[in-house]
């Protein structure tokens, strides 16, 4: 017998790896779960004592504030407050996260240009914005430029008779007559222009003509709102100055005015710069062989390296619409009625903190959630199939 | 010239219309910003209150305890910064590389002189001539870390408190000798970014770790937390932690706006840089952490030995991006937690009985605006010439 055979195979269960890394775990998770028990005991011995209620009970509660310009008022629940404020927000995210995009794109792709002034002054934009607080741009763009610069609304500038701007907000030109109806519209003629160019993109392939998908789309798009607007009576309201106020157009309050330009300005200069690695990114035989097919500067940009640039660029930029959405809270400081300042005054009205700063955590992380199942589902189908 | 002009404005029609239209556009910026600056600006709301911006409301007694701990942590940071034993740079004569100073650090030369000047006092003067002692002194003492054979020697563990022990004494000092309350200015959004920035590191590193670990529940734990804080808006935790903070500790501490603001950019930059280290653990190929356990080294000596030196040095400019954006982000606690930082100053100064319903609202947040660009701008710079130095991303 050989003296290994005595000792057993298996370690004492104090020496054992398996048995230790639980031990470990399980000491890890009393330690969290301790400073939890801890916190949440805090809790109730604090709530008790000053008699603050722990449910959500206050969202039927009247607000008893009124956000001006709408029809809430008073005595309006405080949920109706919180869908309000979701609403302004999810409004801000959109339409800040469209700018910037386009903006974005647009420096980044200055910043490469060969023109020696583009190129200077998309780097000045993007160096001089990025380096500086948001918070900062926003309060500049609400108390400086909205709030000081812009005109009394006596005096407003009115330019081509179009547009009213003045320090009560800015008013375009819109659209008048049910907006669902010219929504569903408006969706209707994308779909029909998607089939379209699908059709004639296949035709291009099969004929080897050149696809004129592009112009087919804005054409439909454009005779479809035309056919309806005419079909369905719409008319057009311009904005004018009506004593302390407008009437008419579309128009837009000058904390969101400040909000939006200031968000979009930021984040476009953080897109601008992801757009710029991602197009020095390509692979340079990409551009080569574009100038070899003795495509124009123009094709090139828009055929080859744009596409597998923004391949490249999903990810950095759909982060950065998840910090816009976030970074909107911060409307709260100029006073624009959205989430954080929603949620802010209910808790300065007498709603408990706990519940309502909890429920507006919540509804934020739903909404980065859902950015990003809707960014990684663009990420997958840009994403390259490697064979 | 005619030769660079054509190649570069006027390539062609196209090129030479875009040229005259953005030109245009240039040229009357420029002009309504020289305008602006020497001749329709009034600066003397800047100049009157520069002390309310940079330190707030300080007592004028205790001042020198402020420059002594800014040359402390002036010699600290350039004691880590000369130290690094990282890349090779090739070696400039004295003149080459006094430009090289100058074209990397001369926008904070040029802010600190327009300061002197603003400030109207010699003592300013004095302060700054010590503070670049301190940057010096920094500097040898990192390059003797480097290449002294005998300090070389001395572990990090026991170095890195060493040349640090002088700011932290002072910083403390400080605090112990004033109330927080009288805090304020620039100092107070100085003063939140850099201790959270070293308390943060800890934290990140090991959250980073956790998210990687093998042991499902710390994985879980770390992958929910992380997840948990990039979710939330940072303005809504702050706020949360100035509002609701009282019911979930006990009634017998209030910690003051100060330390609840440093503890929220704590918690929260941590899950950033956290993920920031994983996608540097990430970088490195398994066969170093193979070679490590064919070594018998143990887990603790594998990651602080082999992987995480190799991942943190490749997220350096990362880590200082972060960094940077929790710097502009302190302007948040002044509104969230009503501290009289920067920001609050720089809007809280337009309605002084000198200057109120004047419309100076311009000066003084381009003002602001500046002390953070100045800054901001230098760091970003910085990070990418280290980025190339380290040669992240092209090997």
């Amino acid at each position: 017998m050989s003296p290994l055979s005595s000792v057993s195979a298996r370690p004492k269960f104090w020496r054992d790896v398996r048995f230790l890394r639980w031990v470990f775990q399980l000491l890890v998770l009393a330690v969290v779960f301790g400073i939890l028990y801890w916190i949440y005991g805090n809790y109730q011995t604090n709530v008790e004592r000053s008699a603050v209620p722990t449910d959500f009970g206050f969202l039927d509660n009247p607000a008893s504030f009124t956000i001006p310009g709408t029809d809430f008022d008073q005595s309006s629940p405080v949920s109706a407050a919180f869908v309000r404020g979701f609403q302004n927000t999810m409004l801000v995210a959109v339409v800040g996260i469209i700018f910037s995009t386009i903006v974005g794109t647009l420096v980044g792709i200055a910043r490469l240009s060969k023109n020696f002034l583009v190129k200077t002054l998309a780097s000045a934009y993007v160096e001089i914005i990025r380096n500086l607080p948001l918070l900062l741009l926003i309060t500049f763009m609400n108390l400086a430029v909205v709030l000081q610069t812009f005109p009394r609304i006596e005096n407003a500038w009115q330019p081509f008779d179009l547009f009213v701007i003045s320090n009560r907000g800015l008013a375009l030109p819109w659209f008048e007559g049910s907006g669902l109806i010219l929504l569903l519209i408006f969706a209707a003629s994308i779909v029909v222009s998607l089939v379209v160019m699908k059709i004639e993109r296949a035709r291009a392939d099969r004929t080897g003509q050149k696809s004129r998908a592009g112009i087919f789309a804005i054409l439909i798009i454009f005779g479809f709102l035309l056919v309806g607007w005419m079909l369905l009576d719409y008319s057009w309201t311009l904005p004018f100055v009506d004593g302390r106020g407008t009437t008419g157009g579309l128009r837009m309050d000058p904390s969101f005015f400040a909000l939006i330009v200031a968000l979009v300005l930021y984040t476009s200069s953080h897109v601008a710069e992801i757009v710029r690695g991602s197009i020095q990114a390509v692979h340079k035989g990409q551009g080569e062989a574009a100038d070899a097919l003795a495509l124009s500067p123009g094709q090139k940009m828009r055929i080859i390296i744009l596409p597998q640039a923004f391949r490249i660029a999903m990810p950095a930029i759909g982060n950065q619409y998840l910090n816009l959405t976030k970074n909107s809270s911060l409307g709260a400081t100029i006073s624009y009625f959205e989430l954080t300042q929603i949620a802010q005054i209910t808790v300065g009205n007498g709603s408990p903190a706990v519940p309502a700063f909890t429920l507006t955590l919540f509804i934020y992380l739903a909404i980065s959630l859902v950015t990003s199942l809707i960014v990684n589902f663009f990420n997958r189908r840009l994403a390259l199939v490697e064979r | 010239m005619i030769l660079w002009l054509r190649r570069n404005l006027f390539r062609s029609i196209w090129d030479s219309i875009t040229t005259i239209v953005f030109g245009g556009i240039a040229l009357w910026f420029i002009w309504i910003s020289i305008e602006f600056v020497f001749i329709t600006g009034r600066w003397e709301i800047v100049e009157v209150n520069l002390k309310l911006f940079l330190v707030g409301r300080f007592p004028e007694e205790l001042m020198w305890l402020i420059g002594a701990s800014m040359v402390a942590i002036a010699f600290w940071v350039a004691a880590v910064a000369g130290g690094s034993p990282l890349g090779t740079e090739p070696r400039l004569r004295l003149a080459e590389r006094i430009v090289d100073y100058v074209r990397r650090f001369g926008l904070i030369f040029a802010l600190a002189i327009l300061l002197v000047v603003l400030s109207n006092s010699l003592d300013s003067l004095l302060w700054v001539g010590l503070l670049g002692i301190g940057v010096f002194a920094g500097r040898v003492v990192g390059r003797m870390r480097r290449d002294n054979k005998i300090i070389q020697k001395l572990p990090g563990i026991i170095w890195q408190p060493m040349i640090a022990t002088p700011a932290i004494a002072l910083v403390i000092f400080t605090l112990l000798e004033s109330t927080l309350e009288l805090w304020g200015g620039f100092l107070i959004n100085f003063y939140m970014a850099l201790i959270s920035i070293i308390l943060c590191f800890p934290l990140g590193l090991l959250l980073a770790l956790g998210r990687r670990s093998s042991f499902p529940v710390i994985r879980f734990i770390c992958t929910a937390y992380i997840e948990l804080i990039r979710g939330a808006p940072l303005f809504v935790l702050l706020l949360l932690a100035g509002v609701a903070l009282e019911f979930f500790i006990p009634p017998t501490i209030s910690p003051d706006a100060v330390f609840r603001g440093i503890t929220v950019f704590t918690l929260f930059t941590a899950a950033y840089l956290a993920e920031i280290v994983r996608g540097g653990l990430q970088g490195i190929p398994s066969g170093q952490i193979e070679a490590g356990k064919a070594l018998g080294l143990s887990t603790v000596k594998i990651n602080s030995l082999i992987t995480l030196p190799q991942a943190l040095r490749s997220v350096i400019p990362a880590q200082i991006g972060q960094f940077i954006s929790l710097f502009k982000d302190t302007t948040l606690a002044g509104v969230a937690l009503n501290l009289f930082d920067v920001m609050t100053v720089g809007k809280v100064i337009t309605k002084q009985d000198d200057f109120l319903g004047q419309g100076l609202i311009y000066e003084s947040l381009i003002f602001v605006g500046l002390l953070f660009w100045v800054v901001s701008y230098v760091m970003s710079k910085e990070s990418q010439r280290l980025e190339k130095r380290l040669g992240v991303g092209i090997r």
